[in-house]
């Protein structure tokens, strides 16, 4: 179980729900995931005439917990907006804060991100911000009341992977009690078991589902990896080594003269 | 998917011949034409003044396209979206037949790899053979795909065009009438898209917001796709200099605006396809939203004695044809199964 502001969750696997052909399609993909959590991005066009309704009925019949986020907004306060219209729509004060500091990487505006936290955990949501391995900015954001940090594995919806295990290894050793959660970047399942060997407590992803051949599949073969990589890490893997270590002790072989 | 099911169980049809369609749109308009090829009786009515924006069928993009649909839409949209450009070109007529071109920035190139991969019916294509095709286009990109079974034609002509042939053989079609006041008829099909979510549970709006212009510069002979990772832009070439570009694909029913980012969205990509778009005149700015069921298939939904034909979503011109016979079969008494028509429809 992972423990998200104090709601356990089963499965550590949170999954989006944008991009996919159909939204037929997307409830096969999380249904096939095992996701306990979803989440939802609100435009704020669709939230002010209510005209997203049908949509977020879906959503909401798919009995997993909806994480709504603040997706395209980079300002503090169209976070800040957006994340109080999510709270309605959805009823709920979880909110995946996004602050895009970057068109090109949407990278985190870390600086605009904080700041929305902060704001954010005064009016009493709990926020789960997508953010970098910044150690400093990581802190930062605990400091302002967040119980669950974000870091990307590579920029958002590129596929790539972990490109900075180094920089998720030290970010997991330096918030040993805190919630972790490696969002975006992951293309394959692999990349999803690593992160759980490497400790995370989760991993969330959308665009590797959404944009497979066969959302349903690639969503069961993620929650496979998942639940491997974190039976991995529980079962504490053995050290790399530089050299060879003959795994028959040359002791106990047969002598034959 | 429907089941295949027959659809007798619900009674008799009585009277086969006289059958009111309601909704002038696309739906409306190929089930009707399908009617009158059985020799019904056909009333069209519409609340409309006459054929114009009120309906999503006047702001379509006309792409015959079941090739390049079929990169995220369900097996069938290809398999009988093939049957299109004949069923148009028989009715209405005006389809051309010059294949749909698809090209990538240099920064999505990753994304015309996945597009071939979930497409069939192409060649790929250097910058030569792209400058072959699209004279205007050249030194823009270095590699595309061509599917050249693919067409396109302009759906306000095709409309008229399909209404004139229904008039002709002695349909009536009655404007400005709505459901309500419409003479009473054996049989009714509902076709009046979104307008039927009411009754139709599952029915949603995917809001699609499109661009009409003009370039003096630019030649195109044929719809070209940009891809690009959130939504595929396309531009349809109208005639005259006049581009269709399009289309956004946003969850939610509103019908009335356009957003900047979605002007912007367009403009740009329009832009990346060529920088001469930027002096392209905007003609028109079309706002609606699409009738979709849950899996983006269309369907005949047979529910309180009356069938309904909806959720034809972004393959209007496409699949209508297809469900509009398929209703009309029905209408008219045909007992077979079909994997269009949905009997239970509380089950989806």
């Amino acid at each position: 179980m992972v423990n998200f502001y104090g709601t356990e969750v089963a499965s550590r696997l949170l999954l989006g729900t944008a991009l996919y052909p159909s939204p037929a399609v997307m409830a096969e993909a999380v249904s096939a995931s095992g996701a306990g959590i979803v989440t939802v991005s609100l435009r704020r066009e669709s939230a002010e005439g209510r005209s997203g309704q049908a949509f977020w009925e879906m959503i909401r019949g798919l009995g997993a917990q909806v994480l709504p986020n603040t997706a395209g907004c980079h300002t503090v306060r169209e976070a800040v907006t957006t994340a109080q219209m999510a709270r309605e729509v959805f009823g709920t004060d979880w909110i995946k804060l996004e602050v895009i500091g970057e068109d090109d990487t949407l990278q985190p505006d870390l600086f605009g991100l904080i700041e929305a936290a902060r704001i954010l955990v005064a009016e009493g949501f709990k926020v789960f911000p997508y953010t970098t391995e910044d150690l400093v900015a990581a802190g930062r954001l605990v400091d302002a009341g967040c119980e669950v940090l974000m870091p990307w594995g590579a920029p958002i919806g590129s596929g790539q992977g972990l490109v900075n295990p180094y920089g998720l290894r030290a970010m997991r050793s330096h918030f040993p009690d805190v919630t972790l959660v490696v969002d975006a970047g992951i293309g394959v399942p692999s990349h999803a078991a690593r992160a759980m060997e490497m400790g995370y407590d989760a991993v969330l992803l959308n665009t590797a589902v959404a944009k497979a051949g066969d959302p349903a599949a690639m969503a069961r073969a993620f929650a496979l990896a998942v639940e491997a990589g974190r039976v991995a890490f529980e079962a504490d893997p053995m050290e790399p080594r530089d050299m060879a270590a003959p795994s028959t002790p040359v002791m106990g072989k047969a002598f034959l003269g | 998917m429907a089941q295949a099911g027959t659809i007798a169980s619900d009674g008799p049809v009585d009277g086969h011949g006289d059958v009111l369609v309601v909704g002038a749109g696309v739906a409306g308009l190929c089930t009707a034409t399908e009617l009158m090829a059985r020799g019904a009786r056909v009333t069209v009515v519409d609340r409309a003044p006459g054929p114009g924006p009120a309906s999503c069928s006047w702001w379509a993009g006309g792409m015959l396209a079941p090739y390049c649909e079929r990169e995220s839409a369900e097996e069938p949209v290809l398999r009988f979206g093939r049957l299109a450009a004949d069923w148009w070109e028989r009715h209405a007529g005006g389809v051309t037949r010059a294949g749909t071109l698809v090209v990538a920035p240099g920064r999505d190139r990753a994304e015309l790899a996945r597009f071939a991969r979930r497409t069939s019916g192409f060649e790929e294509v250097t910058g030569a053979r792209i400058t072959e095709l699209e004279p205007d286009l050249e030194g823009r990109f270095g590699r595309g795909l061509f599917f050249p079974d693919e067409a396109h034609l302009d759906p306000r002509a095709a409309t008229a065009a399909l209404l004139g042939w229904l008039e002709a053989g002695g349909a009536r079609v009655l404007w400005g009438t709505s459901m309500e006041d419409a003479p009473s008829a054996g049989q009714v099909i509902d076709c009046r898209g979104l307008a039927a979510a009411d009754t139709l549970p599952g029915l949603r709006g995917v809001k699609g917001e499109m661009l009409v212009i003009r370039s003096r510069e630019l030649r195109l002979s044929r719809p070209v796709r940009l891809l690009h990772p959130r939504w595929p832009i396309y531009i349809v070439p109208r005639g005259d200099g006049v581009y269709m570009l399009g289309a956004t694909m946003i969850e939610s029913d509103d019908r009335n605006r356009i957003t900047a980012r979605s002007m912007l969205e367009l403009l740009g990509a329009a832009y990346a396809l060529h920088p001469a778009f930027a002096e392209a005149e905007v003609l028109e700015i079309g706002v609606d939203a699409r009738p979709a069921f849950a899996d983006n298939l269309p369907r005949v939904v047979r529910r309180d004695g009356r069938l309904h034909v909806n959720g034809l979503y972004r393959h209007g011109f496409l699949l209508g044809p297809t469900v509009g016979a398929e209703a009309a079969a029905a209408a008219m008494g045909a007992n077979h199964g079909s994997e269009w028509i949905d009997d239970d429809h509380s089950q989806r």
